[in-house]
């Protein structure tokens, strides 16, 4: 039957056009299977931000608003105060990006304008392998190492545990996705731009910085609003080397024990599976948790209009 | 010496007449300076390029004129960019690539020890095969050259000055502050000759520069090339042999051998290479029945 149907006979007049139904039924189900998996995120990211707004929402109906404005954040005793959470993690992530946003862009730079290709084979595994250290280790490498061998040589007044220490192994932390995001944006300039440039008698760092870095300013730009939501996210290195556990007080001393959103969700869920202290302890964590998702997607949304703004100007 | 520039295989009959005469504009420039003619702003002796183990070119020897438009000819792959390259010191971005032999600029060795490179491409400027125009404003398109090279004065007139010499000047005088990357294939090839032209280069090599144009854009770009040779001495690489014939005083005609180094086979005056070419390769090349 099938074979019938592939052979058109001259004599039979119109030509029998159906094709093979098995292939075009096995067609559908192989769409839905790929639609399938393609949903599952999307049910999954439905699923989470639904249930952190329930309870969020369920936190701000426990409390007072009163509480969301505090000397500090102490959710076991009932002290909400966001502005502490929110003010360490900004220190921090300044501190972070302090550090990564020039090592990261001048290994960028130093790979794709440069190494020779021998150095670059031998540097970026390198690079990746920094990449690959869990941030556990990290966060006692911050304590360990950061915090008495460099913080307190600089600052004699430096805690024993700090938010500086913690920033500068976040720092450490995203310097190879600075380097690599941004490292695989100027690769990708056209090597005909960097070639007209030096057919005009520029020297390579002229290349680099005013050729090559602002055609790849979007990549560039991106990777660094990634390194931002990422040390915004980091939580085992703070929660470990920032101090604070259980409540901090407001803080602006970089020198100090601090807490940032992350740090405050973990040390909360540290120790059992139940949350003690005050009935709005737990579901504080759930209102943090949709504070950082909002505070991320409101990034990276800032980071597409930039890209999509620079990209349209060239 | 004789030998050099005498190709190995097909081409062993090439006239040696025509490489004494080469030897005897060699002997006169290195000497005294020649009453009658002005020296050749470049003279390549015995040069050969290497990419790693793999030799582009070989044993080239030959005189660039003055404020003239000389062509390099020849079936693709036998070393005519290479050799423009070597010309203003492209080749030493290339990782691995070397040169042996001499080129020399006014008499000045430009792979001497003491020859930066940077200074080399400031005095011989390059158009490229596809235009490149940067990714910034045609007036920052012209004005980076004098800028990174530390040109004081009023840049303002120098651009106006690139831009007319490039005949482009009417076309986009009221969008300066637009991309250059908006502009049309044409419009940007002039825009990168005026960016060029805007160092003060007394060389400029193109390496193809029409051939990602249209035939008016094409045309536009020739009768540029030719009023330019007033104050510029032009190299130019092409595959258009109409656009060698019509545009150049001197060609220079290059293939490759057996073991697919470039060689050059003859040079001389456009009209004698196309009309009367001393050489069956270059007869062969240049009425279409090779490459």
């Amino acid at each position: 039957m099938a074979q019938a149907s592939m052979s058109v006979s001259p004599s039979s007049g119109a030509p029998d056009l159906r094709g093979s139904v098995g292939r075009r039924r096995s067609e559908a189900v192989i769409r839905g299977i790929f639609f399938i998996a393609a949903s599952v995120s999307i049910v999954i990211s439905a699923a989470i931000i639904l249930s952190l707004i329930f309870e969020a929402a369920t936190f701000l109906r426990l409390i007072d608003l009163d509480q969301l404005r505090e000397i500090g954040w102490f959710p076991r005793r009932g002290l909400f105060d966001i502005g502490t959470v929110l003010m360490g993690s900004l220190i921090v992530t300044v501190i972070a990006m302090v550090i990564a946003t020039p090592v990261g862009l001048g290994s960028a730079i130093y790979l794709s304008e440069y190494a020779t290709p021998r150095t670059r084979r031998i540097i970026k595994p390198i690079l990746e392998i920094l990449a690959g250290i869990p941030s556990i280790v990290l966060g006692y490498f911050a304590l360990t190492v950061i915090n008495p061998r460099i913080v307190t040589q600089i600052f004699s007044g430096a805690d024993h545990f700090n938010l500086m220490a913690a920033g500068l192994a976040v720092g450490v932390l995203i310097i190879p996705l600075i380097a690599s995001v941004s490292e695989d944006a100027m690769r990708a300039v056209p090597r005909s731009l960097r070639e007209a440039s030096y057919g005009l008698g520029a020297r390579r760092i002229t290349t680099s910085v005013r050729v090559v870095f602002p055609a790849a300013i979007s990549g560039i730009v991106a990777a660094l609003i990634l390194g931002i939501s990422r040390a915004i996210g980091e939580t085992m290195v703070v929660a470990i080397a920032a101090g604070g556990t259980g409540g901090s007080l407001f803080t602006l001393d970089p020198l100090g024990p601090g807490q940032t959103v992350t740090a405050a969700m973990a040390s909360l869920a540290t120790g059992s599976d139940q949350v003690r202290g005050a009935s709005a302890a737990f579901p504080s964590l759930f209102f943090l948790g949709l504070l950082l998702f909002v505070i991320t997607l409101g990034l990276n949304l800032v980071g597409d209009v930039f890209v999509r703004r620079t990209r349209q100007r060239y | 010496m004789m030998t050099t520039a005498t190709p190995p295989s097909p081409a062993a009959e090439t006239s040696p007449k025509r490489h004494m005469d080469i030897r005897i504009e060699t002997r006169s420039r290195t000497g005294d300076e020649p009453a009658t003619r002005p020296a050749p702003v470049i003279q390549m002796e015995d040069v050969s390029c290497w990419y790693g183990d793999f030799r582009a070119i070989r044993d080239i020897s030959l005189d660039i004129r003055t404020n003239a438009i000389t062509a390099l000819i020849g079936p693709s792959g036998c070393g005519k960019s290479t050799l423009l390259r070597a010309i203003n010191r492209m080749n030493d971005l290339v990782p691995g690539a070397r040169l042996t032999g001499k080129v020399l600029y006014h008499g000045e060795d430009l792979y001497g020890p003491r020859v930066d490179a940077v200074e080399v491409r400031r005095r011989i400027g390059m158009v490229f095969q596809k235009p490149n125009p940067f990714p910034k404003s045609i007036y920052d398109n012209v004005a980076f050259g004098p800028r990174v090279n530390g040109v004081r004065g009023d840049m303002d007139e120098l651009v106006e000055s690139s831009l007319r010499r490039a005949a482009l000047w009417d076309e986009v005088k009221d969008k300066l502050k637009q991309s250059g990357m908006a502009l049309s294939g044409g419009q940007q090839q002039r825009l990168c000759i005026a960016r060029a032209i805007a160092v003060e280069p007394d060389v400029i090599l193109m390496d193809e520069p029409c051939s990602a144009l249209d035939p008016r854009a094409t045309l536009q770009i020739e009768e540029l090339m030719i009023e330019l040779k007033e104050n510029y001495t032009i190299i130019i690489v092409t595959h258009n042999m109409q656009q060698a014939a019509r545009a150049s005083e001197e060609t220079v005609f290059l293939t490759m051998g057996e073991e697919r180094a470039g060689f050059m086979v003859e040079k001389g005056p456009t009209s004698e290479i196309f009309t009367n070419p001393k050489n069956q390769l270059t007869e062969d090349y240049v009425s279409g029945r090779f490459g």
